[in-house]
């Protein structure tokens, strides 16, 4: 079983911010905000192809800034959240606001794909996440799998809970939370758990991971030094509700059980620099990828600590259909966590790694130089979880 | 001549030739040369004149065909020479038979006078004979009638005696009674049983009988009452066994009554023994107090004392030594147990086996009930010296607890001889064996502790002459490292902690060993036991001792790099390094070392595998690489942290030209310049590319001049933005991946190389959050000119540095909001000012 090679492209920016558009599911669709103090910064549309391996492109201007995090609405596709930083008066601030995309970028770039910058389109605003009160936005949060009314913003130590109005072009703050102790405290990055009705938010500030309860707004937990140094990102299994992933400046990966934080379940040593992004898989929570700036992405397969720890459940109708599997199956030795694979393909640090929305076994990385990579989940392992 | 004539001679004599033969062929050859061929030649050829087949009419012709006539007159002469010699020996032989032969006739001839003398009186001596026998009847003949007479009163006599004997015996039985004669009344009254019982039919016999069982029924009852009491000794006890038994008692109501006094004996005995180690629990907490400060104690001794430690501490509770102890155990209770087993073996199987009783099955049931008897009282006394044994926790003089075990498992051979299929004496020698394993245990724990607090002297070593330093020199400027000049003063003493851990270590494992070696030696009774000669020496020694410590000693260093957290806060980096070296130490030669000394000091013969060197050594190797990557883990987020916080707390937009550069660089130079000499301590210098003497001004204008121009040049231009990815992935493409954290070798320059490298990664990936203005990028340029000046020296590779600070100053002006480079004449200028 060959792999399909790796499908690279190229950007003309650096880009830090890649996200897969959420409400999408048929396409496989990432977004990525580049990152350049000169000129008009731009998100790029990538569609991928699967059928024919090839990678459609269209570009909209995002002339606010230069893009440092990107979400897209889980329930319209057209609607993005930004977190960019804006210079005025030789001071740069870090800004968030939802955008929606002109419904007809699609035909504007298929009239001349080969010329991209042939008037790109520009992100129409649809209201700024400002308060007034809170600058330096890290990053926004949509409410998993709900219906796009309902965002995060992550401000310095103030996570603010926005109501989204008249189609999101109004934004209100209808709760905040505050982050208390010595000295400057900063969210890095945070994550919003799928579980719990979506009552629940996760964020990192230096060492540390905090677990929210967003309808008292108040912590529920604390990792004090989840890892040795900054943590980077976090990520929560969406078929356990209690796991958490996080990466950070230790080189390391941790998934935590959030009942008991005194130890992690499970740590991954494998890169050789800091750890920036960690991603479950969105159907086989076994997959984990990992992006970090050694220039390199892994995909983990951690199968002790998922949802499927002995391997895919066999239904009584495919037993009856394939006994004659199921003896095989019998055969096979349950899978070790291990790491499936090791991309190389970056040069630079890789600062975003994403799932596709629409395929589980498709991922995007993005790396400093602009280059985006899609890569798939190995055949054999995708065989051997699916059968 | 003679020879020949020789030969001729034994013609005559056939039956001596051939050893004759033989005799000169061994002459010949020397000793034992195998003659039979050629005499069986000599034999078969017709010309030989000694041979039996010898021919002389063949002869002739051969010597008249063969010799001149010289040769035959010769020949003649010779021959007749012989033949004359011949015939005198013969004449001799003739003389000396014709003489013999006269003597005899003349002592036959006499001999016929002699024996005609001898018949007459034969003849006379028979017809006395006839007479005397004819005399004798006629007497015989006459006494008949008195002789009959006299035999029937004797036996009469013999009668009344009995009888008498029988009547009088009540009586005398009393008397014994009453003087405590008990055997002879034992002796008196076995003598009449039988005959009473035959005719108890009589009354008069009847009333005999009864009264003599009256009598003996109290008798008994005595010899009862007194075998009851205590108080008998073991001697009188035996004898009023012996007489029980033959006065009829069930033998195995005696061996029952035998044993539970001598049980109550014994067992006072026990309790005497266990008195001594009653208030154990108290004792155990004090022993357990005063342990770690016996061990702390050993630890702060100097290395040279390598004697073991005298942990003799008083116990308070048992103010006997356990060798008293065991001594006295042996002594009282072994020795009274042997005692009863002879006594009893003498009473009730030697005794009865012999007599009537051995048809009675009576010595196999003496027998058991022994074995029993032994058996739960042995257990008993067992369970006393173990608890006894458990109690010596010290791991000081060991030759007292071994003397003591040895004592004890020689007495217990006594019991072996005298009960030889009891299994008392190997449950002693498990006792001996579980103690020997539980002292080896001790003494792992005791030599992991004593790593451990030489571990913590270390620290304390290294960390006491730094504080002063820095309290001295005010500070020092940040607590991370402690200044570099006070963690030199540190540093220069890390061989000496070095080598003094090691030697302390190594002197600890030796007196240990010497201390465990005193199970296996030769005066030990129990050395000889196979478990001592096999078992012990591979798996207690050598696998859990040595083997154990040795890979303790790894364990605990791997821990370092874990349980000290990422922070690296909690092991002082230079006791990483420390450990790192003596790891690696271990792996090229300590361990081999150790292992020899115990496989020469206990002759190990490995019958179970056993843990091979190079396992133990790729083990050490492993905890030195991981302690190593781990200090330069430390050392480099310590550098790290610092640049990052310089760069992320600064404002880079609004910052001011730069004319200095910034005191955190001189600080991380300076640092790096520390660890450099902290780290060539202990490790080699290493082998870096080779470059010219001026290299850091060549590679310097490189950097800085023409390909840095360039790519600005490149990201200046506003209508190529693609240039600078293109510029910096073909730069990328060429250069092999850089790994941040990857393993280190053990060489200096390596450790050095990878602090460099974390370090400046980090300042790259921090510069890349941040935005500059365009004083903040002249900023960064001067830094990085700064730290390319110093820090090329340290590395393997100075394209590293090189490519390194190359990146952040690129990253730098990409993130410039008005990048105007500086000049790089002023660069130079500022630099060199600094």
């Amino acid at each position: 079983m060959e792999d399909d090679a790796p499908v690279i492209y190229g950007l003309e920016f650096q880009a830090r911010a890649l996200t897969a558009q959420a409400a999408e599911t048929d396409a496989i669709r990432f977004l990525v905000g580049t990152q350049s103090l000169k000129f008009d910064n731009q998100i790029h549309i990538i569609d991928f192809d699967d059928e024919n391996n090839i990678i459609n492109k269209n570009v909209l201007l995002h002339q606010a800034g230069e893009i440092w995090h990107i979400g897209a609405s889980p329930a319209d596709k057209a609607v993005l959240t930004t977190c960019y930083n804006k210079t005025s008066d030789s001071r740069v601030v870090s800004c968030a606001a939802v955008w929606r995309m002109p419904s007809d970028w699609e035909t504007g770039s298929h009239e001349s794909p080969d010329d991209s910058a042939h008037n790109p389109q520009t992100l129409e605003l649809l209201c700024h996440l400002d308060d007034g009160a809170h600058i330096n936005t890290a990053c926004v949060l949509w409410e998993p799998m709900g219906d796009g009314k309902r965002v995060i913003s992550l401000a310095d130590n103030h996570a603010l809970l926005w109501d989204l109005q008249e189609s999101s072009t109004q934004a209100t703050v209808s709760n905040t939370a505050t982050l208390e102790g010595k000295g400057q405290l900063k969210f890095t990055s945070g994550k919003w758990s799928p579980h719990h009705n979506c009552s629940q938010l996760a964020t990192a500030n230096d060492t540390a991971i905090r677990g929210w309860d967003l309808r008292t707004m108040s912590q529920i937990y604390c990792i004090e030094n989840a890892h040795g140094q900054l943590v980077r990102d976090l990520d929560f299994n969406p078929n356990r509700q209690y796991y958490l992933a996080s990466c950070g400046d230790d080189c390391k990966v941790k998934f935590w059980d959030v009942r008991n934080v005194q130890e992690p379940v499970k740590t991954l040593e494998e890169h050789s620099h800091w750890v920036w992004s960690v991603r479950y898989n969105h159907s086989h929570d076994q997959l984990v990828l990992t992006a970090s700036s050694d220039s390199r992405l892994i995909l983990s397969n951690m199968v002790s600590i998922s949802s499927e720890p002995f391997g895919h459940l066999v239904d009584d109708e495919e037993l009856s259909e394939g006994e004659e599997n199921h003896h095989e199956d019998k055969g096979k030795e349950p899978l070790k966590d291990s790491v499936v694979s090791t991309y190389e393909e970056h040069e630079d640090s890789v600062y975003a790694a994403e799932w596709s929305s629409a395929d589980p076994w498709l991922f995007a990385s993005l790396s400093y130089d602009g280059r985006l990579v899609i890569n798939r989940v190995p055949r054999a392992l995708k065989y051997r979880i699916l059968l | 001549m003679e020879g020949e004539a020789d030969g001729l001679v034994q013609v005559s004599e056939d039956s001596g030739r051939p050893r004759r033969v033989h005799g000169m062929l061994k002459l010949y050859y020397g000793i034992n040369k195998e003659g039979k061929a050629a005499e069986q030649a000599e034999s078969l050829d017709p010309c030989d004149i000694n041979g039996a087949h010898f021919d002389p009419e063949l002869f002739l012709n051969k010597l008249r065909r063969e010799c001149s006539l010289a040769e035959l007159m010769d020949q003649e002469t010779c021959m007749v020479k012989q033949i004359r010699s011949l015939d005198s020996d013969m004449q001799t032989l003739v003389y000396e038979n014709y003489n013999k032969f006269i003597s005899a006739t003349d002592t036959i001839r006499k001999m016929k006078n002699d024996f005609k003398k001898m018949e007459d009186e034969m003849d006379c001596l028979s017809a006395n004979m006839s007479a005397i026998t004819e005399f004798s009847a006629r007497i015989s003949g006459t006494l008949q009638d008195q002789h009959a007479q006299i035999t029937k009163l004797s036996g009469v006599h013999t009668l009344l005696r009995k009888l008498q004997f029988l009547f009088e015996l009540p009586a005398r039985l009393n008397k014994c009674l009453e003087l405590q004669a008990y055997a002879q009344a034992v002796r008196s009254h076995r003598r009449a049983r039988c005959v009473l019982q035959q005719y108890s039919h009589l009354p008069s016999f009847k009333g005999i009988q009864d009264d003599c069982h009256a009598i003996m029924d109290k008798l008994a009852q005595e010899l009862r009452q007194k075998f009851r009491d205590g108080g008998s000794s073991a001697k009188d006890l035996s004898e009023c066994v012996e007489l029980l038994l033959q006065l009829d008692e069930p033998a195995e109501e005696l061996c029952d009554k035998f044993l539970s006094h001598a049980q109550s004996r014994l067992e006072s005995d026990l309790q005497g023994l266990e008195a001594e180690i009653r208030p154990y629990p108290f004792a155990s907490a004090v022993k357990d107090a005063s342990a770690p400060r016996l061990s702390s104690a050993a630890a702060a001794g100097s290395p040279t004392d390598n004697s073991p430690k005298m942990s003799t501490v008083p116990s308070p509770t048992s103010n006997t030594d356990i060798l008293e102890f065991i001594d006295r155990g042996c002594n009282e209770f072994v020795s009274s147990l042997c005692l009863v087993i002879a006594s009893y073996q003498e009473l009730f199987i030697n005794h009865a086996q012999t007599g009537e009783l051995a048809s009675k099955n009576i010595p196999q049931m003496a027998n058991g009930k022994l074995q029993a008897f032994v058996g739960d009282l042995a257990a008993r006394y067992f369970s006393l010296v173990e608890r006894r044994i458990q109690e010596e926790k010290g791991v000081g003089d060991n030759s007292l607890l071994v003397r003591a075990l040895d004592r004890f498992h020689r007495r217990l051979q006594a019991v072996a001889k005298l009960l030889p299929g009891s299994p008392v004496p190997n449950q002693g020698t498990e006792i001996v064996i579980r103690a020997a394993t539980e002292r080896v245990k001790q003494y792992l724990s005791a030599l992991q502790s004593f790593y451990m607090d030489s571990l913590t002297d270390v620290r304390q070593a290294l960390a006491t002459p730094r504080l002063s330093v820095v309290s001295a020199s005010g500070g020092g400027g940040g607590a991370l490292l402690g200044g570099p000049a006070s963690s030199r003063d540190a540093s220069n003493s890390l061989p000496e902690l070095l080598s003094s851990l090691s030697a302390s270590i190594l002197n600890q494992i030796k007196s240990v060993l010497a201390s465990v070696h005193l199970f296996t030696a030769k005066d030990i009774a129990f050395s000889n036991k196979p478990y001592f000669k096999g078992e012990f020496c591979s798996q207690g020694v050598r696998e859990s001792l040595v083997v154990s410590f040795i890979k303790f000693v790894c364990q605990s260093s791997r821990q370092f790099c874990e349980s000290a957290g990422d922070k690296g806060g909690s092991t002082p980096p230079a006791l990483l390094l420390l450990l790192s070296r003596l790891c690696l130490d271990y792996e090229t030669s300590t361990i081999s070392y150790i292992l020899t000394l115990t496989d020469e000091q206990f002759l190990v013969q490995h019958h179970s595998p056993v843990t091979p060197v190079t396992t133990l050594c790729t083990e050490a190797r492993e905890a030195a690489q991981k302690l190593l990557n781990h200090y330069v883990k430390v050392q480099g987020l310590i550098i790290s942290q610092m640049l990052r916080k310089s760069v992320e707390t600064r404002d880079w937009v609004n910052t001011i030209e730069p004319r200095n550069v910034r005191a955190v660089m001189k600080r991380v130079v300076e640092d790096t310049t520390s660890i450099d000499v902290q780290v060539g301590l202990l490790y080699e210098e290493g082998v870096r590319k080779a470059h010219s003497s001026d290299s850091s001004k060549r590679t310097f204008s490189v950097y800085s001049s023409s390909r840095q121009q360039a790519r600005y040049a490149a990201s200046y231009t506003p209508s190529a933005p693609m240039d600078t990815n293109l510029l910096s992935n073909i730069h990328k493409l060429f250069s092999e991946r850089i790994d941040i954290f990857s393993s280190v070798e053990f060489n200096k320059v390596s450790v050095i190389t990878g602090i460099i490298k974390i370090s400046l990664k980090t300042f790259l990936e921090c510069v890349r959050l941040r935005t500059f203005g365009r004083y903040g990028l002249q900023q960064i340029q001067v830094d990085c000119h700064y730290l390319q000046m110093y820090l090329w020296r340290f590395v393997s590779d100075e394209n590293l540095v090189h490519f390194l600070l190359d990146e952040i100053v690129g990253s730098s002006a990409h993130r410039c909001l008005d990048p105007a480079p500086m000049e790089q004449s002023v660069i130079e200028v500022i630099c060199e000012r600094g």
